[in-house]
């Protein structure tokens, strides 16, 4: 960066430990409080141990580790949700997270009630709201929505809005949790160049995300946190590399045979608070039995089977699939399908049927999950929990991941060029 | 961000939930904001008929005001009781249905029960607009003392804030508290003047241990001392005693040092416990 020498750091984490505690039995009533003498017991696990690192002013700093190594338990003590037991963050200037976004949002109210709401929580004062209202709007694309209730509004809009509002925030220190995948290509396209911008400006970026080939490109430095603690910190290119290599060997010993009993829910990993629990994760085939291995074009069906602790309401059942090198091909969901019940409870099953599996022959994953109406708070992610195989059928192609469905047709004798 | 700037944006915030919260809470109504008015009519019809009609009570004429109506004399007690008992259930909840918000953002939290104990505020100010129209009409001149009312209304806020912090924060932990409120409210309501008058209930000096009766009790309820400071500003047309006034200012301090160092002591685990 061409900035002149700062004299200060824009985050400085000194010594941070962050705890939790997880119930056996949560004390949320008061009669089991005085029966336990107001201790519920509980496991200590701490997220975070001793991480001490700076950010400089100007840098775009990447946190790199597996799930559950602390990134997002450290990006929200930055952003003081969550308040560290040891060890001191102080940030220089104004802090704005994107981290699950529109969740400030409150589905009775308009699209633009929700901006005014959600800009001032942010920070922003009215008059700030109103200079850039129409920024906010357009850079969202929803002129046309603006004034009905964001409740019907689609996932993708929502998220749009959220996002539009908190990078208009205009902070000096930008704090993203794996939301640069959202929305569709070109809003994407916004959005980093939004990035840029931001970097040009002389802002600091603090990023999380899985995306190893963005975080080489987009990052001055990289932390790698590993089960809570620094591992290494430095230039993106050898600690992405550093890090790669070791996640990689780790799943080579998982497939070689250690995993779990069932080999079909086997590979990846798993996030959400709890709340609801994706239980089991079935492919069905055309006889409507359970199977790894269908044909292409074969009709299937997959069947997420769930697990309720409380009513959950309108949660959005979802499922993604993924290519073995790990692209996500496509995710579809409940919400987007319009089935979103008032209220769950108990145990059930959703099923997304396929009528023509229109996927080329290779090995694909399956990742089901569960999350709360605004598609950003996860009950149980299972990412890429079952395996499975396509073979040869009809159509019978074999380049790339997909068939279209379609049929060739030509007429030879025209010639070339003409009207 | 220095302390100033700080308060100046947290106080568009404040005025922004509290929007919300008053938006939300009418919308897809047909009568919309009129419900606000038509609770406290019908409950002043309801309490007017059992108590004044059924159960003869007859509250003394105002004095010197000679007002003799207990529709409203009910009235001038009963709205400021509605705005504790919104504002505490509203307060109390208002934690545990951000949760989401907490979760996500970082603001300063006591301003959540703050927009949900000042959109209450905004519904009794209406109501009381309301009542000193009234009142006027039936012939008492409100309007020098309306100042005076205001300074009641300010100090029952805090108090109730007060409460209100405490509830909120003590909810996320034991979800016991909305059930208790809920029962504590209905004793509470008993307990005070606001459908009976205070001479009814003299016969409680008979009771007493260690020099304190049953009267200095019932005298000490914080809200008995609102609904009387109430009553002498707006029904009677006069200056509440110094007893009245020693009350309040105790109890509205009282309330919002507890409920805000229990708050404060509270308020850094609220994401994690919610």
């Amino acid at each position: 960066m061409s900035l002149p020498p700062s004299t200060e750091p824009a985050v400085v984490v000194d010594g941070v430990s962050k705890r939790f505690r997880l119930y056996h039995e949560r004390n949320q009533s008061l009669k089991v409080a005085i029966m336990r003498r107001g201790r519920a017991k509980y496991d200590e696990f701490w997220a975070l141990r001793d991480v001490s690192f700076e950010i400089p002013v100007g840098t775009t700093f990447g946190l790199i580790g597996e799930n559950g190594s602390g990134k997002s338990t450290l990006l929200k003590c930055i952003a003081r949700i969550l308040r560290p037991e040891h060890g001191k963050i102080t940030t220089n200037g104004k802090v704005a997270a994107l981290l699950e976004l529109g969740s400030g949002f409150h589905p009775e109210l308009s699209g633009r009630e929700n901006v005014y709401l959600n800009g001032s929580i942010l920070g922003l004062s009215r008059k700030e709201i109103e200079a850039k209202f129409d920024e906010i709007v357009a850079f969202a694309g929803l002129e046309r929505f603006i004034d009905s209730p964001v409740k019907n509004y689609s996932s993708g809009m929502y998220v749009r809005l959220g996002f539009s509002v908190a990078i208009n925030v205009d902070p000096d220190i930008l704090l993203v949790d794996e939301v640069l995948a959202v929305g569709d290509e070109a809003f994407q396209r916004k959005c980093a160049e939004k990035f840029s911008d931001f970097r040009r400006s002389g802002k600091t970026i603090v990023l999380v995300s899985h995306a190893m080939g963005q975080l080489r490109n987009l990052c001055d430095q990289v932390v790698w946190l590993d089960e809570g603690q620094v591992r290494e910190v430095g230039a993106p290119g050898n600690v992405v590399d550093d890090y790669v290599g070791e996640s990689h060997h780790a799943r080579d010993q998982v497939a070689a045979g250690d995993g779990p009993a069932d080999p079909t829910q086997h590979t990846g990993s798993r996030w959400g608070s709890g709340e609801a629990r994706i239980d089991r994760l079935e492919l069905l085939g055309p006889d409507g039995g359970v199977t790894t291995s269908v044909r292409t074009g074969d009709p299937v069906t997959v069947r997420l089977h769930y697990t309720t602790n409380e009513p959950i309401e309108k949660p959005v059942f979802g499922m993604a699939l993924h290519s073995v090198e790990g692209v996500e091909l496509t995710g579809p969901n409940t919400r987007d399908a319009g089935l979103v019940p008032e209220k769950i409870d108990g145990t059930g099953v959703v099923e997304l049927r396929i009528d023509r599996l229109l996927l080329l022959p290779g090995t694909y994953d399956l990742s089901g999950s569960v999350y709360d109406f605004t598609c950003q708070h996860p009950y149980d992610h299972r990412h890429r929990a079952l395996r499975f195989d396509v073979e040869l059928g009809d159509p019978r192609e074999e380049h790339g991941f997909l068939s279209l469905g379609g049929s060739w047709s030509a007429d030879w004798s025209t010639g070339p060029a003409g009207a | 961000m220095t302390a100033l700037a700080e308060i100046v944006t947290s106080r568009e915030l404040l005025a922004n939930l509290t929007l919300r919260e008053l938006r939300s809470k009418y919308k897809r109504s047909a009568l919309g904001w009129a419900w606000s008015l038509v609770n406290p009519l019908v409950t002043m019809a309801v309490f007017t008929v059992v108590f004044s009609v059924f159960l003869k009570a007859k509250p003394d004429a105002g004095n010197p005001s000679g007002l003799d109506i207990f529709a409203l004399w009910l009235l001038t007690g009963l709205l400021p009781w509605n705005f504790l008992a919104n504002s505490l259930t509203g307060g109390m909840s208002s934690l545990v249905g951000n949760a989401n918000l907490i979760k996500k953002v970082y603001f300063p939290r006591e301003l959540l029960v703050g927009s949900a104990v000042g959109a209450w505020l905004v519904t009794f100010m209406i109501e009381m607009g309301v009542l000193a129209c009234v009142l006027l009409a039936f012939g008492n001149m409100v309007l020098p003392w309306i100042p005076l009312v205001l300074v009641v209304a300010s100090l029952q806020t805090v108090f109730v804030l007060g409460l209100a912090l405490g509830f909120a924060v003590m909810n996320v932990y034991f979800r016991d508290v909305e059930h208790f409120l809920a029962i504590g409210l209905q004793v509470w309501f008993y307990a005070t003047p606001v459908v009976y008058p205070m001479k009814y209930v003299h016969s409680l000096a008979k009771y007493h241990a260690l020099g304190v009766s049953a009267l200095d009790l019932y005298r000490a309820n914080p809200m008995t001392q609102f609904a009387i400071a109430y009553r002498n500003i707006f029904y009677d047309l006069r200056f509440p005693s110094a007893e009245t006034w020693g009350y309040l200012v105790g109890w509205t301090a009282f309330a919002i040092l507890a409920g805000w160092a229990l708050f404060s002591a509270r308020e850094g685990g609220l994401a994690e416990e919610l």
